[in-house]
């Protein structure tokens, strides 16, 4: 299948990619990984006119790891998370990145790249909003930093203006006594999950949850913050009641679609499954126990 | 009608310098397929599902339906051509062929790549491994059971050279 077709640009610095999507207007896109813009493009239901090319663009490659914060580069590819130190720190990470579509796709696809599509069954949006996170643009005006909470608007919609670029993002490292996992359900690799929790604990005394955060994927326009959830967990003890009561709450404050992934009633369903889950081996890791958690699906 | 200018994209594929002006819209595949003439690299599902396309850029491997080939300028690429030496088969196509790890043989070039960066990184890979390292490798004859024997004997004996 061919795209329709653009003209090629390419990028040497973030300087000249603003450049040039000022001057080549609404309908040029900007291109990094490619693994959902070239197949849509392929389809026809996007049809820039231009494409800038980023990946040539050197200085958006790195995870750096300045005092007490996690820098990831836009141009890092999922496989380079998967199998990063940072991947080690902070398992969710890891769970989220090593579960993402298959090989040939971790080894091309971006994370800058799935946070600025903001696609509602993307992984990121979802696990990176367990943590504290910040999305680093860069546009004409220069830099600017947004909590990835109000970065993404809507399904499809950032708050990125057209000549501006996603650089990078930041996340604080988790304080100690902390552990999270992002649990996804899909029917095979290359597909996009069915649903997804991110869950992010603190643990004190053993069993007593001094704070949590939960995020439900696929559920919704936008990954959503499970706030009765939380509560439901907040100041308690990590028992099965307490864990039970926290994934009805997130089955309540699911928003899903039917559609070719299953019913939204089933949906809902597994959503709070994938919660309870979550909620065990988040307080299983926080307590400095190594448990392996990811994506889950028929063969894995 | 935007301007489509054509491109020139070099690469190195399987150890050899080639180069081709192309549309910008051209796909990896079709820039190695049609303008390079190496015809091994297979168009399967067309939709970045099936990984019979797949090829090894800059060391990965890639669904090369899934990239512009102006995306892979400068880049190193191994296709299944490049897997034979001195018209030797590469251990892992022996392996495959002694297995029956193929019948009609479309997937498996995509599948031969997709092994070879598997056991680059483990070389003695678990049956864990094996699946989610070809995940992205459809293949609608062997039911895998065969693939999986072959990727078992291919990393015994490229352990062994």
């Amino acid at each position: 299948m061919y795209a329709a077709p653009f003209s090629y640009h390419r990028a040497a610095s973030l300087q000249e990619a603003v450049k040039l999507l000022q001057e080549l207007g609404e309908d040029a896109r900007l291109i990094a990984g490619g693994q959902s813009l070239i197949p849509l493009m392929k389809m026809r239901m996007a049809r820039p006119t231009a494409l800038i090319d980023i990946n040539f663009v050197s200085e958006l490659g790195d995870i750096r790891t300045p005092k007490g914060e996690l820098h990831i580069g836009a141009l890092v590819r999922h496989a380079d998370l998967e199998h990063s130190a940072a991947g080690a720190t902070i398992p969710l990470l890891h769970d989220c990145a090593a579960g993402i579509a298959d090989v040939q796709v971790r080894n091309q696809g971006t994370i800058g790249g799935s946070l600025a599509e903001a696609d509602p069954s993307g992984d990121w949006g979802t696990a990176l909003l367990a943590l504290d996170t910040s999305v680093i643009c860069f546009g004409p005006g220069g830099q600017r930093t947004v909590p990835l909470e109000d970065f993404i608007k809507d399904a499809y919609t950032t708050v990125l203006a057209h000549d501006e670029i996603v650089t990078g993002l930041h996340v604080k490292l988790p304080l100690k006594g902390s552990g999270g996992a992002h649990l996804a359900f899909k029917r095979c690799a290359p597909v996009y999950p069915t649903a997804s929790a991110s869950v992010q604990v603190m643990i004190e005394d053993g069993n007593m949850c001094k704070d949590a955060r939960i995020i439900l994927g696929c559920v919704g326009l936008t990954a959503i913050r499970a706030k009765e959830a939380e509560a439901a967990l907040r100041g308690k003890t990590l028992e099965e009641k307490n864990i039970r009561t926290a994934a009805d709450a997130a089955r309540a404050a699911a928003d899903p679609q039917s559609d070719m992934r299953g019913s939204a009633d089933y949906k809902r369903i597994l959503v709070g499954t994938l919660v309870k889950r979550a909620i065990g081996i988040a307080a299983r890791r926080a307590r400095g126990e190594s448990v392996e958690a990811g994506h889950e699906y028929a063969g894995r | 009608m935007p301007d489509v200018k054509k491109v020139l994209v070099r690469v190195r594929v399987n150890g050899e310098a080639r180069e081709a002006e192309v549309e910008p819209r051209t796909l990896l595949v079709e820039f190695l397929r049609e303008h390079l003439n190496l015809a091994g690299t297979h168009v399967g599902c067309d939709t970045s599902y099936c990984g019979a396309c797949t090829v090894i850029l800059n060391g990965r491997t890639v669904k090369s339906c899934t990239l512009f080939a102006p995306m892979a300028d400068g880049g190193e690429i191994t296709t299944v051509e490049g897997l034979s030496k001195d018209g030797k088969l590469h251990p892992i196509q022996e392996a495959f062929a002694e297995c029956h790890g193929l019948q009609c043989g479309y997937c498996t070039p995509g599948l031969l790549l997709s092994t070879l960066q598997l056991l680059k990184k483990y070389s003695r890979p678990t049956d864990g491994q094996i699946r989610k390292g070809i995940a992205g490798n459809t293949c609608r004859c062997t039911g895998y059971q065969n693939i999986f024997k072959s990727i078992r004997m291919a990393a015994a004996e490229m352990e062994k050279r």
